[in-house]
């Protein structure tokens, strides 16, 4: 008895729920994509899932009446895993209007995502845009705090150099002093000639010869 | 001259002139100033275009008949005349003093442009620390419902490149307003060449050990990255494979020849500035054949590095652009998941195409071949700021490797600065301009102050076009002419003999024939064949420039436009001013002698009348 009847209803649904039918919007997930080696595999109890989520974001629009996760219908399944779905009336004669089906989906859409543990990318509500999160910027950018700490080093560093050079110059143009430190110099640097050093020439190894220092003796003192 | 045998006598008891600490900072000094950013993107560029391992047959030929010979001989003349480029043209001849004071004002403009492309380097650098890159991600529009359009139409790292570091105008004759942000870098960057240039070589010879060495540390860390990445391989085999038909095509001998005379840096006055501080006795000869072959190995062992990084960033570009078209064909057929691997993706299309061919003729499907990929190539800023800070965005661990790259950008930038900054205040010090009691600081100082004052036009929204201008006219025909004159004025002026004898008294050999031949023959015909080619290729057709443009209908391809009048005015002035300088200096020094042998004939007959009356 009841057989024609589930036949019947089965029958409107279909009409119902069509790709491209009126107020049908198109759903894409990309569960491996997303989810690489821990992706679930996409069964009935998903798609019961989703059809809670969906009657769930219907129940959020104020001054709606309930809506039952029977309203929600799916079709056309593929194994991509894409499916289009429309949510009917208490009557389940007609369709929602996809504007506000659009609104519901766009308000919720954070918590339809983190129950699927997909994103904006991954599961796919074909004309419905979503609104991106603004990214998340501190408020002073980074590359003015590395251009301030370069910046300081780099002053400090010419102000350092600059001092130095104000001090050596002063100590130049004081100036007498510097004669004998010259002096000094010369007395310590070891002079070089064709590569042979002059201390061998120095008087210092040698031999004292006596028959000059006798000579200066031979010299009667006054 | 009498002026030479004077300044021989001066040399012995002159040792106020600053000196080198030690060897290895005059070879680090021109290193720094031979190897600059031109290494790193003109070269592998060239390479890349004009038939890969082939380029070099011409390349090696100009460095050996060009590079070379001139190379020497600025070291052997600054060094025995212990002048800068200035004083060193003075000595020679003063009617060739105009080629010390052009070489001045070349190192001036182009410290002024080039500097500038170290601001952009060190954006670039300051904004690399941050995770992920800010280049990665377009940003949102206004509603925040996707991408801001100029940079979904782009690419995000164009669209950082021109929008966000830029802000470029559409046209040249539009300025816009001065960019804050690359107005701070900027005082940033004169801040930090001040601080290495300012006591002269006694602080750039410090900072050079850090400038000079530390990007063939960066580059040999890039060599052992690049090398492993995927894709490597493919790129250093596409893009050395020697095309020997290209070597038929005159450009490429120009190019070569070119490419080796702007990359040793010749004729800026920045290596006869270095040389000059150098011992007498010092053998220029081998300093001259090291320092070329260096540069010119630098600049191949930079090409192995940008080609595996191109060739990495080629493969990943034509793997997205499968993944594209699978995702293309898996969205529309239904198809499970990541179900048509890569390699599949061709029998997989036929297979479609014969069977449903209206559903595939209606996707947005893009030909794929790696060739494509592998041939887009850019020189320049472009392959620095877009191409490669996209392929180091794939790369795991982006952020140490783009402050990485840009900081071997910046030294590499900052030692080349070094070099320009010595052709600048050599002359100046040598000059004699600041009396006595003002220190060398101030002087330094007050050189990068203008500079800094004139190079602010660049941070305007039009300043990259602006320097594209200088980078293509300032420097390329002056520095030809005065090359030319630096070989004629010290082969046929100074003399080719006493020239010998000076190399002789260095370095303890007589230049052989291959030296005394080039220099009479081979290097003044190059450069006067590279000149004459330069004047027919500019005349050829109206300077243009390419604009980036967003209301273009072709956007993102940029806007071929023409210069107005006004700035192929200033292109032409550009081109020939600081060449003037050698006819205008040579006029001068006539008339003066002209005058002085008037006053002395005139005084001699005066002289004369008075003795016959004493008489």
């Amino acid at each position: 008895m009841l057989w024609p009847l589930f036949f019947l209803m089965t029958a409107i649904h279909a009409e119902l729920c069509q790709p491209d039918a009126e107020n049908a919007f198109k759903v894409r997930l990309s569960i491996r994509t997303a989810l690489g080696d821990k992706a679930y595999v996409w069964d009935t109890n998903e798609e019961y899932l989703f059809r809670a989520m969906v009657a769930f974001s219907m129940r959020k629009v104020p001054n709606r009446g309930a809506t039952e996760i029977s309203h929600v219908l799916l079709c056309n399944v593929t194994q991509r895993v894409s499916f289009w779905f429309v949510v009917t009336d208490p009557s389940k004669n007609h369709t929602l209007p996809a504007v506000e089906v659009q609104s519901a989906i766009r308000m919720n859409r954070n918590r339809i995502n983190n129950a699927f543990s997909l994103n904006d990318h991954t599961l796919e509500f074909l004309k419905i845009p979503s609104t991106f999160a603004p990214p998340m910027e501190p408020s002073v950018p980074i590359w003015i705090i590395i251009f301030g700490v370069i910046f300081c080093i780099v002053i400090v560093a010419v102000t350092l150099l600059i001092l130095s050079g104000i001090r050596q110059h002063r100590r130049n143009t004081k100036g007498p002093s510097g004669v004998d430190d010259t002096e000094d110099k010369c007395e310590n640097t070891i002079t070089v000639e064709n590569g042979i050093p002059c201390d061998p020439l120095d008087t210092k190894g040698g031999h004292i010869n006596e028959v000059f220092l006798t000579e200066e003796e031979r010299l009667t003192p006054l | 001259m009498a002026q030479v045998s004077e300044l021989g006598q001066l040399e012995d008891g002159e040792d106020e002139r600053p000196k080198w600490d030690n060897k290895v900072q005059y070879l680090l000094s021109c290193i720094g100033f031979a190897v600059g950013l031109g290494n790193i993107w003109r070269f592998p560029y060239l390479c890349q275009t004009y038939g890969g391992g082939a380029f070099l047959i011409p390349y090696f030929i100009a460095l050996v008949f060009e590079g070379i010979p001139l190379f020497h001989i600025e070291l052997a003349i600054g060094q025995r005349l212990r002048r800068g480029s200035l004083g060193v043209w003075m000595a020679i001849s003063p009617y060739l003093g105009g080629v010390g004071l052009g070489c001045f004002t070349v190192s001036f403009l182009v410290s002024l442009y080039y500097n500038t492309v170290l601001v952009w380097v060190l954006w670039f650098f300051l904004n690399s620390f941050q995770h992920p890159l800010p280049w990665s991600t377009c940003p949102l529009d206004l509603n925040r419902t996707g991408f801001v359009p100029e940079c979904q139409g782009s690419g995000t790292v164009s669209y950082f490149w021109y929008r966000q570091t830029l802000n470029i105008s559409a046209d040249i004759s539009d300025s816009g307003t001065f960019q804050w942000w690359l107005f701070l870098c900027m005082v940033a960057c004169w801040a930090i060449v001040y601080l290495c240039v300012i006591r002269g070589i006694e602080s750039t010879g410090k900072a050079i050990y850090f400038t000079a060495l530390f990007p063939y540390l960066v580059l040999t860390i890039f060599l052992v990255r690049g090398l492993t990445l995927p894709g490597a391989a493919e790129g250093l085999t596409y893009l050395f494979t020697p095309k020997m038909q290209t070597l038929q095509n005159p450009r490429v001998w120009l190019d070569a020849a070119t490419q080796i005379f702007f990359s040793l840096s010749l004729a800026f006055g920045g290596h006869i500035a270095f040389a000059s501080y150098n011992p007498p006795r010092n053998n220029c000869k081998k300093d001259a054949v090291t320092i070329a072959l260096v540069n010119s190995m630098t600049s191949l062992y930079a090409s192995i590095i940008i080609f595996s990084v191109l060739g990495f960033k080629a493969t990943n570009d034509y793997g997205q652009c499968l993944d594209r078209n699978i995702l293309s064909l898996i969205n529309e057929f239904d198809f499970p998941e990541q179900s048509i691997p890569r390699d599949d993706y061709p029998t997989v299309l036929l297979h479609l195409n014969a069977t449903q061919p209206e559903r595939v003729a209606r996707l947005p499907l893009k030909a794929c071949h790696l060739e494509d990929f592998l041939d887009k190539s850019a020189s320049g800023p472009g392959l620095a700021f877009i191409i490669f800070t996209e392929a180091v965005l794939n790369m795991p661990g982006a952020t140490g490797w783009a402050i990485l790259f840009f900081g071997m950008l910046f030294t590499l930038g900052l030692s080349s600065m070094f070099g320009n900054m010595e052709g600048v205040i050599t002359p100046l010090l040598d000059m004699g301009i600041l009396p006595k009691g003002i220190p060398k600081e101030a002087l330094t100082g007050l050189v990068c102050l203008m500079c800094f004052l004139s190079a602010t036009c660049f941070t305007l929204q039009s300043g990259s076009y602006w320097l594209e201008i200088f980078d293509n006219f300032a420097a390329s025909l002056n520095l030809i002419i005065f090359a030319f004159f630096e070989v004629v004025g010290v082969i046929y002026v100074y003399g080719m003999k006493r020239f010998c004898d000076d190399i002789e008294w260095m370095t303890g050999q007589r230049p052989g024939l291959y030296w005394r031949v080039a220099w009479y023959v081979v290097s003044p015909l190059l450069l006067l064949s590279i000149f004459l080619a330069y004047i027919i290729l500019l005349a050829h057709k109206a300077p243009s420039y390419k604009a980036w443009n967003p209301q273009y209908e072709q956007f993102p391809l940029k806007q071929e436009k023409l210069y107005p009048g006004w700035v192929q005015v200033i292109c032409v002035l550009l081109s020939f001013l600081p060449s003037l300088w050698v006819p205008g200096v040579a006029l001068a020094q006539l008339l003066c002698r002209q005058r002085q042998k008037w006053k002395d004939a005139q005084l001699e007959s005066g002289l004369k009348l008075q003795n016959g009356r004493h008489c």
